[in-house]
Protein backbone atom coordinates (compact mmCIF):
# COMPACT_ATOMS: atom_id res chain seq x y z
CA UNK A 1 0.00 0.00 0.00
CA UNK A 2 1.54 3.50 -1.04
CA UNK A 3 2.67 6.12 0.78
CA UNK A 4 0.51 9.37 -0.49
CA UNK A 5 1.91 12.10 1.13
CA UNK A 6 2.70 14.98 -0.50
CA UNK A 7 3.12 18.40 0.07
CA UNK A 8 0.09 20.88 -0.95
CA UNK A 9 2.30 22.32 -3.66
CA UNK A 10 2.89 18.53 -5.05
CA UNK A 11 -0.90 18.46 -4.97
CA UNK A 12 -1.80 21.57 -7.03
CA UNK A 13 1.09 20.69 -9.37
CA UNK A 14 -1.42 17.86 -10.50
CA UNK A 15 -3.68 20.74 -11.55
CA UNK A 16 -4.24 21.72 -14.85
CA UNK A 17 -6.01 24.97 -15.94
CA UNK A 18 -9.56 24.30 -17.03
CA UNK A 19 -10.29 21.68 -14.88
CA UNK A 20 -13.33 20.98 -13.06
CA UNK A 21 -12.84 21.25 -9.22
CA UNK A 22 -14.86 19.88 -6.48
CA UNK A 23 -14.06 21.99 -2.90
CA UNK A 24 -15.38 20.68 -0.04
CA UNK A 25 -16.39 22.32 3.92
CA UNK A 26 -19.57 24.34 3.55
CA UNK A 27 -20.15 27.98 3.47
CA UNK A 28 -17.22 29.05 5.87
CA UNK A 29 -16.78 25.45 7.33
CA UNK A 30 -13.53 23.42 7.16
CA UNK A 31 -12.54 24.70 3.93
CA UNK A 32 -9.35 23.44 2.51
CA UNK A 33 -7.62 26.90 2.76
CA UNK A 34 -4.25 25.65 2.60
CA UNK A 35 -4.67 23.86 -0.58
CA UNK A 36 -6.85 27.10 -2.36
CA UNK A 37 -3.65 29.05 -1.24
CA UNK A 38 -1.49 26.83 -2.72
CA UNK A 39 -3.55 27.04 -5.84
CA UNK A 40 -3.64 30.83 -5.93
CA UNK A 41 0.32 30.42 -6.23
CA UNK A 42 0.21 28.47 -8.88
CA UNK A 43 -0.27 29.46 -12.28
CA UNK A 44 -3.21 27.00 -12.73
CA UNK A 45 -6.33 28.84 -14.17
CA UNK A 46 -9.75 28.86 -16.14
CA UNK A 47 -11.19 26.52 -13.54
CA UNK A 48 -14.98 25.01 -13.20
CA UNK A 49 -15.41 25.04 -9.42
CA UNK A 50 -18.39 23.16 -7.74
CA UNK A 51 -18.73 24.38 -4.81
CA UNK A 52 -21.24 25.17 -1.59
CA UNK A 53 -19.08 28.38 -1.94
CA UNK A 54 -17.50 30.12 1.25
CA UNK A 55 -14.12 32.11 1.29
CA UNK A 56 -12.35 28.93 -1.18
CA UNK A 57 -14.61 30.75 -3.99
CA UNK A 58 -14.19 34.39 -2.75
CA UNK A 59 -10.47 34.09 -3.58
CA UNK A 60 -10.79 32.09 -6.39
CA UNK A 61 -13.00 34.37 -8.11
CA UNK A 62 -11.03 37.17 -6.59
CA UNK A 63 -8.00 36.78 -8.18
CA UNK A 64 -9.69 35.49 -11.91
CA UNK A 65 -8.96 31.88 -11.47
CA UNK A 66 -13.03 30.83 -11.68
CA UNK A 67 -14.40 30.64 -15.46
CA UNK A 68 -17.40 29.24 -14.22
CA UNK A 69 -19.26 28.17 -11.05
CA UNK A 70 -21.30 25.79 -10.07
CA UNK A 71 -22.89 26.36 -6.74
CA UNK A 72 -26.31 26.70 -4.34
CA UNK A 73 -24.63 29.78 -2.35
CA UNK A 74 -21.58 31.51 -1.60
CA UNK A 75 -21.46 32.87 1.98
CA UNK A 76 -18.96 33.56 4.93
CA UNK A 77 -21.56 32.62 7.60
CA UNK A 78 -21.35 34.69 10.20
CA UNK A 79 -20.92 37.13 7.71
CA UNK A 80 -24.04 36.81 5.38
CA UNK A 81 -22.76 38.06 1.99
CA UNK A 82 -18.84 37.43 0.55
CA UNK A 83 -17.95 40.47 -0.35
CA UNK A 84 -15.10 39.09 -3.11
CA UNK A 85 -17.36 36.82 -4.45
CA UNK A 86 -20.20 39.56 -4.74
CA UNK A 87 -17.92 41.92 -6.53
CA UNK A 88 -16.60 39.23 -8.76
CA UNK A 89 -20.05 38.27 -10.08
CA UNK A 90 -21.52 42.03 -10.09
CA UNK A 91 -18.48 42.51 -12.78
CA UNK A 92 -19.71 39.91 -14.68
CA UNK A 93 -16.37 37.69 -13.95
CA UNK A 94 -17.49 34.21 -14.95
CA UNK A 95 -20.56 32.25 -15.74
CA UNK A 96 -22.25 30.84 -13.17
CA UNK A 97 -24.42 27.87 -12.90
CA UNK A 98 -26.92 28.29 -9.78
CA UNK A 99 -28.54 25.25 -8.48
CA UNK A 100 -30.23 24.15 -5.33
CA UNK A 101 -28.53 23.20 -2.13
CA UNK A 102 -30.17 19.61 -2.38
CA UNK A 103 -30.18 19.41 -6.44
CA UNK A 104 -25.93 19.84 -5.59
CA UNK A 105 -25.99 17.22 -3.21
CA UNK A 106 -28.28 14.62 -5.69
CA UNK A 107 -25.50 15.90 -8.31
CA UNK A 108 -22.62 15.03 -6.39
CA UNK A 109 -24.56 11.44 -5.67
CA UNK A 110 -25.20 10.80 -8.92
CA UNK A 111 -21.39 11.60 -9.65
CA UNK A 112 -20.33 9.38 -6.90
CA UNK A 113 -22.77 6.21 -8.22
CA UNK A 114 -21.90 6.91 -12.14
CA UNK A 115 -25.46 7.48 -12.82
CA UNK A 116 -25.99 10.33 -15.63
CA UNK A 117 -28.64 12.00 -13.20
CA UNK A 118 -30.70 11.60 -9.85
CA UNK A 119 -33.98 12.44 -9.92
CA UNK A 120 -35.01 15.34 -7.42
CA UNK A 121 -38.17 17.25 -5.96
CA UNK A 122 -36.09 20.66 -6.37
CA UNK A 123 -36.00 23.08 -8.68
CA UNK A 124 -38.88 22.70 -10.74
CA UNK A 125 -41.36 26.60 -10.82
CA UNK A 126 -38.43 28.40 -9.78
CA UNK A 127 -35.94 30.07 -11.58
CA UNK A 128 -32.90 27.66 -11.43
CA UNK A 129 -35.05 26.19 -14.48
CA UNK A 130 -34.62 29.40 -16.11
CA UNK A 131 -30.88 30.24 -15.51
CA UNK A 132 -30.07 26.73 -16.13
CA UNK A 133 -31.71 26.13 -19.53
CA UNK A 134 -29.89 22.97 -20.18
CA UNK A 135 -31.60 21.15 -17.15
CA UNK A 136 -34.11 18.39 -18.04
CA UNK A 137 -36.90 16.77 -16.38
CA UNK A 138 -38.24 13.55 -16.01
CA UNK A 139 -41.20 11.62 -14.89
CA UNK A 140 -42.27 8.99 -12.64
CA UNK A 141 -42.76 5.78 -14.78
CA UNK A 142 -45.05 4.61 -11.65
CA UNK A 143 -48.68 5.40 -11.02
CA UNK A 144 -47.73 8.76 -9.89
CA UNK A 145 -46.53 10.40 -12.62
CA UNK A 146 -44.64 13.04 -10.95
CA UNK A 147 -42.50 15.06 -12.51
CA UNK A 148 -39.06 15.51 -11.11
CA UNK A 149 -35.77 17.75 -12.32
CA UNK A 150 -33.44 15.31 -13.65
CA UNK A 151 -29.85 16.64 -11.68
CA UNK A 152 -27.19 16.03 -13.81
CA UNK A 153 -23.75 14.06 -12.13
CA UNK A 154 -21.60 16.69 -10.80
CA UNK A 155 -18.86 15.18 -12.13
CA UNK A 156 -15.57 16.14 -11.44
CA UNK A 157 -11.33 16.12 -12.71
CA UNK A 158 -10.33 16.70 -8.90
CA UNK A 159 -11.62 17.16 -5.51
CA UNK A 160 -9.91 19.54 -2.67
CA UNK A 161 -11.13 18.53 0.75
CA UNK A 162 -9.78 19.27 4.04
CA UNK A 163 -10.37 16.63 7.37
CA UNK A 164 -8.88 16.62 10.84
CA UNK A 165 -7.23 13.57 10.82
CA UNK A 166 -6.02 11.37 8.13
CA UNK A 167 -3.44 8.36 7.79
CA UNK A 168 -0.57 8.20 5.22
CA UNK A 169 -2.48 5.67 2.60
CA UNK A 170 -5.52 8.45 2.35
CA UNK A 171 -7.91 7.17 4.78
CA UNK A 172 -9.98 10.46 6.01
CA UNK A 173 -11.20 11.22 9.17
CA UNK A 174 -13.56 14.08 10.52
CA UNK A 175 -13.81 15.17 14.37
CA UNK A 176 -16.41 17.84 14.81
CA UNK A 177 -20.24 17.50 14.49
CA UNK A 178 -20.74 17.31 10.79
CA UNK A 179 -19.17 15.87 7.59
CA UNK A 180 -20.43 18.44 5.19
CA UNK A 181 -20.08 16.24 1.45
CA UNK A 182 -16.65 15.57 1.92
CA UNK A 183 -16.80 11.88 0.97
CA UNK A 184 -19.27 12.74 -1.98
CA UNK A 185 -16.39 15.41 -3.61
CA UNK A 186 -13.64 12.40 -3.30
CA UNK A 187 -16.00 10.12 -4.35
CA UNK A 188 -17.33 12.29 -7.66
CA UNK A 189 -13.68 13.18 -8.53
CA UNK A 190 -11.35 11.35 -10.97
CA UNK A 191 -8.94 12.65 -8.33
CA UNK A 192 -8.93 13.77 -4.65
CA UNK A 193 -6.33 15.68 -2.22
CA UNK A 194 -6.78 15.09 1.30
CA UNK A 195 -5.71 18.13 3.45
CA UNK A 196 -5.48 17.39 6.93
CA UNK A 197 -4.75 18.97 10.16
CA UNK A 198 -2.34 15.81 11.04
CA UNK A 199 -1.35 12.75 9.56
CA UNK A 200 -1.44 10.27 12.33
CA UNK A 201 -0.66 5.91 12.37
CA UNK A 202 -3.87 3.92 10.99
CA UNK A 203 -4.32 2.17 14.06
CA UNK A 204 -4.61 5.77 16.11
CA UNK A 205 -7.24 6.74 13.50
CA UNK A 206 -10.13 4.81 16.17
CA UNK A 207 -8.07 4.78 19.48
CA UNK A 208 -10.24 7.60 21.00
CA UNK A 209 -12.79 7.95 18.13
CA UNK A 210 -15.72 5.88 16.87
CA UNK A 211 -14.96 4.24 13.50
CA UNK A 212 -18.46 6.35 11.82
CA UNK A 213 -15.70 9.04 12.21
CA UNK A 214 -13.70 7.69 9.11
CA UNK A 215 -15.56 9.63 6.36
CA UNK A 216 -13.10 9.51 3.30
CA UNK A 217 -11.63 5.49 2.72
CA UNK A 218 -8.22 6.03 0.85
CA UNK A 219 -9.43 4.00 -2.33
CA UNK A 220 -11.19 7.24 -3.29
CA UNK A 221 -8.08 9.41 -2.41
CA UNK A 222 -5.04 10.54 -4.66
CA UNK A 223 -2.78 12.32 -2.55
CA UNK A 224 -2.54 13.58 1.44
CA UNK A 225 -1.17 16.56 2.99
CA UNK A 226 -0.27 17.16 6.26
CA UNK A 227 -1.73 21.09 6.78
CA UNK A 228 -1.80 22.09 10.49
CA UNK A 229 -4.56 25.03 10.86
CA UNK A 230 -5.02 24.60 6.65
CA UNK A 231 -8.89 25.38 7.38
CA UNK A 232 -7.54 28.82 8.54
CA UNK A 233 -9.85 31.28 8.75
CA UNK A 234 -12.74 28.95 8.39
CA UNK A 235 -13.69 26.66 11.09
CA UNK A 236 -12.19 22.89 11.67
CA UNK A 237 -13.87 22.00 14.79
CA UNK A 238 -13.16 20.61 17.32
CA UNK A 239 -9.27 21.45 16.63
CA UNK A 240 -10.48 25.12 16.08
CA UNK A 241 -13.53 27.48 15.71
CA UNK A 242 -13.11 30.06 12.64
CA UNK A 243 -11.22 33.33 13.71
CA UNK A 244 -13.53 35.69 13.22
CA UNK A 245 -11.27 38.74 13.18
CA UNK A 246 -9.15 37.63 10.60
CA UNK A 247 -12.39 36.93 8.61
CA UNK A 248 -13.70 40.40 9.11
CA UNK A 249 -9.94 41.23 8.10
CA UNK A 250 -10.61 39.44 5.02
CA UNK A 251 -14.08 41.13 4.02
CA UNK A 252 -12.72 44.41 4.74
CA UNK A 253 -9.61 44.82 3.16
CA UNK A 254 -9.05 45.64 -0.83
CA UNK A 255 -8.39 42.09 -2.35
CA UNK A 256 -5.06 43.53 -4.07
CA UNK A 257 -4.00 44.70 -0.24
CA UNK A 258 -4.87 41.58 1.16
CA UNK A 259 -3.59 38.93 -1.57
CA UNK A 260 -0.19 41.03 -0.76
CA UNK A 261 -0.18 41.07 2.68
CA UNK A 262 -1.03 37.28 3.18
CA UNK A 263 -0.39 35.48 0.13
CA UNK A 264 2.26 36.59 -1.87
CA UNK A 265 4.46 34.40 0.38
CA UNK A 266 4.27 30.24 1.32
CA UNK A 267 1.79 28.60 3.79
CA UNK A 268 4.56 29.52 6.58
CA UNK A 269 4.33 33.38 5.70
CA UNK A 270 0.91 33.19 5.49
CA UNK A 271 0.64 31.15 8.80
CA UNK A 272 3.25 33.62 10.57
CA UNK A 273 0.98 37.38 9.17
CA UNK A 274 -2.13 35.87 10.39
CA UNK A 275 -0.78 34.80 13.27
CA UNK A 276 1.27 38.31 13.88
CA UNK A 277 -2.23 40.06 14.08
CA UNK A 278 -4.76 37.09 15.58
CA UNK B 1 -47.00 43.31 32.56
CA UNK B 2 -45.64 46.42 30.82
CA UNK B 3 -46.75 47.06 27.38
CA UNK B 4 -46.01 44.40 24.69
CA UNK B 5 -43.57 45.47 22.22
CA UNK B 6 -43.78 45.41 18.54
CA UNK B 7 -40.99 42.77 18.48
CA UNK B 8 -42.62 40.44 21.33
CA UNK B 9 -45.91 40.57 18.57
CA UNK B 10 -43.51 39.38 15.89
CA UNK B 11 -42.20 36.63 18.19
CA UNK B 12 -46.21 35.52 19.12
CA UNK B 13 -46.60 35.40 15.39
CA UNK B 14 -43.93 33.44 13.92
CA UNK B 15 -44.69 30.83 17.09
CA UNK B 16 -47.74 30.52 15.61
CA UNK B 17 -46.98 29.31 12.45
CA UNK B 18 -45.83 25.75 14.80
CA UNK B 19 -49.21 25.84 16.03
CA UNK B 20 -50.73 22.28 14.74
CA UNK B 21 -47.88 21.10 13.15
CA UNK B 22 -47.09 17.76 15.67
CA UNK B 23 -43.33 16.10 15.89
CA UNK B 24 -42.00 18.08 13.23
CA UNK B 25 -38.75 19.69 12.80
CA UNK B 26 -39.13 23.53 13.20
CA UNK B 27 -36.16 25.52 11.41
CA UNK B 28 -36.27 29.05 11.71
CA UNK B 29 -33.92 31.66 10.29
CA UNK B 30 -33.67 34.68 11.26
CA UNK B 31 -33.60 35.86 15.39
CA UNK B 32 -36.99 36.37 15.67
CA UNK B 33 -38.53 33.34 14.26
CA UNK B 34 -35.83 30.99 16.47
CA UNK B 35 -37.58 33.33 19.56
CA UNK B 36 -40.45 32.68 18.29
CA UNK B 37 -40.19 28.50 17.73
CA UNK B 38 -38.75 27.89 21.06
CA UNK B 39 -41.64 29.81 22.40
CA UNK B 40 -44.05 27.39 20.71
CA UNK B 41 -42.37 24.26 21.97
CA UNK B 42 -42.43 25.84 25.51
CA UNK B 43 -45.94 26.31 24.93
CA UNK B 44 -48.51 25.04 22.60
CA UNK B 45 -45.79 22.63 20.08
CA UNK B 46 -44.23 21.11 22.79
CA UNK B 47 -43.53 17.80 20.06
CA UNK B 48 -41.35 20.24 18.30
CA UNK B 49 -37.54 19.24 16.99
CA UNK B 50 -34.95 21.84 17.30
CA UNK B 51 -31.58 22.36 16.16
CA UNK B 52 -28.48 24.19 17.98
CA UNK B 53 -28.29 25.95 14.67
CA UNK B 54 -25.61 23.46 13.69
CA UNK B 55 -25.69 19.56 13.77
CA UNK B 56 -27.31 18.87 16.84
CA UNK B 57 -31.30 18.55 17.45
CA UNK B 58 -31.38 19.75 21.23
CA UNK B 59 -33.95 19.94 24.01
CA UNK B 60 -35.10 23.07 25.73
CA UNK B 61 -32.57 23.00 27.98
CA UNK B 62 -29.96 22.07 25.44
CA UNK B 63 -29.96 18.20 25.79
CA UNK B 64 -28.51 16.85 22.34
CA UNK B 65 -31.22 14.34 21.40
CA UNK B 66 -30.15 13.56 18.24
CA UNK B 67 -27.65 14.69 15.06
CA UNK B 68 -28.56 16.38 11.60
CA UNK B 69 -25.92 17.27 9.74
CA UNK B 70 -26.54 19.11 6.30
CA UNK B 71 -26.40 15.94 4.67
CA UNK B 72 -29.22 14.27 6.78
CA UNK B 73 -31.30 17.98 7.07
CA UNK B 74 -31.76 17.76 3.28
CA UNK B 75 -32.79 14.49 3.40
CA UNK B 76 -35.40 15.65 6.21
CA UNK B 77 -36.74 18.28 3.74
CA UNK B 78 -37.69 15.93 1.36
CA UNK B 79 -39.13 13.59 3.89
CA UNK B 80 -41.18 16.36 4.45
CA UNK B 81 -41.66 16.34 8.16
CA UNK B 82 -40.74 19.95 8.72
CA UNK B 83 -42.01 23.29 8.61
CA UNK B 84 -38.98 26.41 7.60
CA UNK B 85 -39.37 30.17 8.34
CA UNK B 86 -37.06 31.40 5.55
CA UNK B 87 -36.06 35.41 5.25
CA UNK B 88 -36.87 37.07 1.66
CA UNK B 89 -35.32 39.60 -0.07
CA UNK B 90 -38.20 39.93 -2.18
CA UNK B 91 -41.67 38.37 -2.25
CA UNK B 92 -45.04 38.64 -4.64
CA UNK B 93 -48.38 38.35 -4.02
CA UNK B 94 -48.26 34.94 -5.08
CA UNK B 95 -45.94 34.17 -2.38
CA UNK B 96 -42.34 33.77 -4.90
CA UNK B 97 -39.46 34.63 -2.63
CA UNK B 98 -36.09 35.55 -3.62
CA UNK B 99 -32.90 35.78 -1.69
CA UNK B 100 -30.48 35.21 -4.87
CA UNK B 101 -29.79 38.97 -6.41
CA UNK B 102 -31.51 41.85 -7.42
CA UNK B 103 -31.26 42.97 -11.05
CA UNK B 104 -30.48 40.98 -13.84
CA UNK B 105 -29.30 37.53 -12.98
CA UNK B 106 -26.66 37.11 -15.41
CA UNK B 107 -25.12 40.63 -14.60
CA UNK B 108 -26.57 40.73 -10.97
CA UNK B 109 -26.84 45.07 -9.56
CA UNK B 110 -26.38 43.44 -6.25
CA UNK B 111 -25.43 39.66 -5.53
CA UNK B 112 -27.34 38.12 -2.70
CA UNK B 113 -26.79 34.84 -1.27
CA UNK B 114 -28.27 32.58 -4.33
CA UNK B 115 -30.40 30.21 -4.30
CA UNK B 116 -29.54 28.28 -1.02
CA UNK B 117 -32.40 25.46 -0.31
CA UNK B 118 -35.70 27.96 -1.23
CA UNK B 119 -36.46 25.62 -4.46
CA UNK B 120 -36.20 22.31 -1.93
CA UNK B 121 -37.30 23.96 0.84
CA UNK B 122 -40.88 25.04 -0.93
CA UNK B 123 -41.32 22.08 -2.92
CA UNK B 124 -41.29 19.56 0.19
CA UNK B 125 -42.55 20.84 3.16
CA UNK B 126 -44.35 24.21 4.45
CA UNK B 127 -42.14 27.25 3.89
CA UNK B 128 -43.11 30.49 5.86
CA UNK B 129 -41.56 33.56 5.49
CA UNK B 130 -40.10 36.09 7.96
CA UNK B 131 -39.16 39.82 6.91
CA UNK B 132 -38.23 42.19 9.77
CA UNK B 133 -38.95 45.82 7.67
CA UNK B 134 -41.79 45.43 5.31
CA UNK B 135 -41.75 47.71 2.47
CA UNK B 136 -41.95 48.38 -1.18
CA UNK B 137 -38.43 47.09 -1.63
CA UNK B 138 -39.22 43.54 -0.01
CA UNK B 139 -42.86 43.41 -0.71
CA UNK B 140 -42.62 44.11 -4.69
CA UNK B 141 -44.63 43.25 -7.70
CA UNK B 142 -42.63 40.35 -9.35
CA UNK B 143 -39.37 39.24 -7.82
CA UNK B 144 -36.57 39.02 -9.93
CA UNK B 145 -35.25 35.79 -9.33
CA UNK B 146 -37.51 32.69 -8.10
CA UNK B 147 -35.88 31.26 -4.99
CA UNK B 148 -38.91 29.95 -3.34
CA UNK B 149 -41.86 28.81 -5.18
CA UNK B 150 -45.17 30.59 -5.09
CA UNK B 151 -48.41 29.46 -5.52
CA UNK B 152 -48.82 30.25 -9.45
CA UNK B 153 -46.07 28.48 -10.50
CA UNK B 154 -46.24 25.51 -7.78
CA UNK B 155 -49.01 23.47 -10.01
CA UNK B 156 -48.93 19.90 -9.24
CA UNK B 157 -46.17 20.39 -6.46
CA UNK B 158 -47.92 18.26 -3.71
CA UNK B 159 -46.06 19.24 -1.07
CA UNK B 160 -46.36 22.60 -1.94
CA UNK B 161 -48.00 24.99 0.87
CA UNK B 162 -46.69 28.75 2.26
CA UNK B 163 -48.87 28.63 5.63
CA UNK B 164 -48.25 32.29 6.61
CA UNK B 165 -45.71 35.22 6.35
CA UNK B 166 -44.60 37.22 8.72
CA UNK B 167 -43.56 40.96 8.53
CA UNK B 168 -43.03 43.38 11.63
CA UNK B 169 -46.58 45.23 10.35
CA UNK B 170 -48.71 42.03 10.44
CA UNK B 171 -49.17 38.64 9.51
CA UNK B 172 -50.20 37.69 5.88
CA UNK B 173 -51.85 33.87 4.34
CA UNK B 174 -52.92 32.59 1.28
CA UNK B 175 -56.38 31.80 2.12
CA UNK B 176 -57.96 33.35 -1.33
CA UNK B 177 -59.68 31.69 -3.85
CA UNK B 178 -57.07 32.82 -6.49
CA UNK B 179 -53.89 31.84 -3.98
CA UNK B 180 -53.14 35.36 -3.49
CA UNK B 181 -51.45 37.24 -0.51
CA UNK B 182 -54.18 38.09 1.82
CA UNK B 183 -53.54 40.62 5.16
CA UNK B 184 -54.76 38.25 7.83
CA UNK B 185 -53.88 40.71 11.13
CA UNK B 186 -52.33 44.00 11.69
CA UNK B 187 -49.93 43.96 14.94
CA UNK B 188 -51.52 46.57 17.09
CA UNK B 189 -50.51 50.22 16.44
CA UNK B 190 -50.14 49.19 12.98
CA UNK B 191 -52.65 50.56 10.47
CA UNK B 192 -53.82 48.60 7.44
CA UNK B 193 -53.46 51.57 5.30
CA UNK B 194 -49.62 51.81 6.43
CA UNK B 195 -49.68 48.02 5.08
CA UNK B 196 -51.05 48.69 1.91
CA UNK B 197 -48.36 51.90 1.20
CA UNK B 198 -45.50 49.43 2.50
CA UNK B 199 -46.75 46.87 -0.08
CA UNK B 200 -46.20 47.35 -3.91
CA UNK B 201 -48.76 44.95 -4.98
CA UNK B 202 -52.24 45.18 -3.81
CA UNK B 203 -52.94 42.81 -1.18
CA UNK B 204 -56.69 40.90 0.07
CA UNK B 205 -58.18 42.69 2.16
CA UNK B 206 -61.62 41.41 2.94
CA UNK B 207 -63.16 43.18 6.02
CA UNK B 208 -62.36 44.23 9.09
CA UNK B 209 -58.87 42.83 9.32
CA UNK B 210 -58.10 41.59 13.16
CA UNK B 211 -55.19 42.28 15.08
CA UNK B 212 -52.45 40.20 15.87
CA UNK B 213 -53.39 38.31 19.17
CA UNK B 214 -51.85 39.47 22.22
CA UNK B 215 -49.05 37.51 23.97
CA UNK B 216 -50.46 35.57 26.99
CA UNK B 217 -48.62 36.72 30.69
CA UNK B 218 -46.86 33.17 30.87
CA UNK B 219 -45.95 33.75 26.72
CA UNK B 220 -44.40 37.07 27.54
CA UNK B 221 -42.58 35.77 30.99
CA UNK B 222 -41.04 33.12 28.42
CA UNK B 223 -39.65 35.31 25.91
CA UNK B 224 -38.48 38.15 28.72
CA UNK B 225 -37.16 35.78 31.23
CA UNK B 226 -36.11 32.23 29.59
CA UNK B 227 -35.87 32.44 25.71
CA UNK B 228 -34.29 35.86 24.95
CA UNK B 229 -33.49 38.17 28.01
CA UNK B 230 -31.05 39.60 26.50
CA UNK B 231 -33.64 41.36 24.65
CA UNK B 232 -31.67 40.56 21.07
CA UNK B 233 -35.05 40.72 19.39
CA UNK B 234 -35.57 44.69 19.70
CA UNK B 235 -32.34 44.85 17.15
CA UNK B 236 -34.14 42.71 14.78
CA UNK B 237 -37.54 44.99 15.12
CA UNK B 238 -37.24 47.90 17.09
CA UNK B 239 -39.48 49.42 19.35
Amino acid sequence: MGDKTMTAEEAVSRLESGMTLGIGGWGSRRKPMALVRALLRSQVTDLTVVSYGGPDVGMLAAAGRIRKLVTAFVTLDSIPLEPHYRAARERGAFALTEVDEAMFLWGLRAAANRLPFLPVRAGIGSDVMRVNPGLRTVTSPYEDGETFVAMPALRLDAALVHVNRADRLGNGQYLGPDPYFDDLFCEAADTAYVSCERIVDTAELTKAAPPQSLLIGRHVVTGVVEAPDGAHFTSCAPDYGRDEAFQKRYATTPWPQFAARYLAGDEAAYRAAAGEES
Amino acid sequence: MSGVTRAEYCVVACAEAWRGSGEILASPMGLIPSVGARLARRTFAPDLLLTDGEAMIVGSDGTVEGWLPYRRHLELVTGGRRHVMMGASQIDRHGNQNISCIGDWARPARQLLGVRGAPVNTLNNPTSYWIPRHSRRVFVAEVDMVCGVGYDRAAGARHHRIPRVVSDLGVFDFATPGRTMRLASVHPGVTVEQVREATAFDLVIDGEVPYTREPTAAELRLIREVIDPGNTRDREVPV
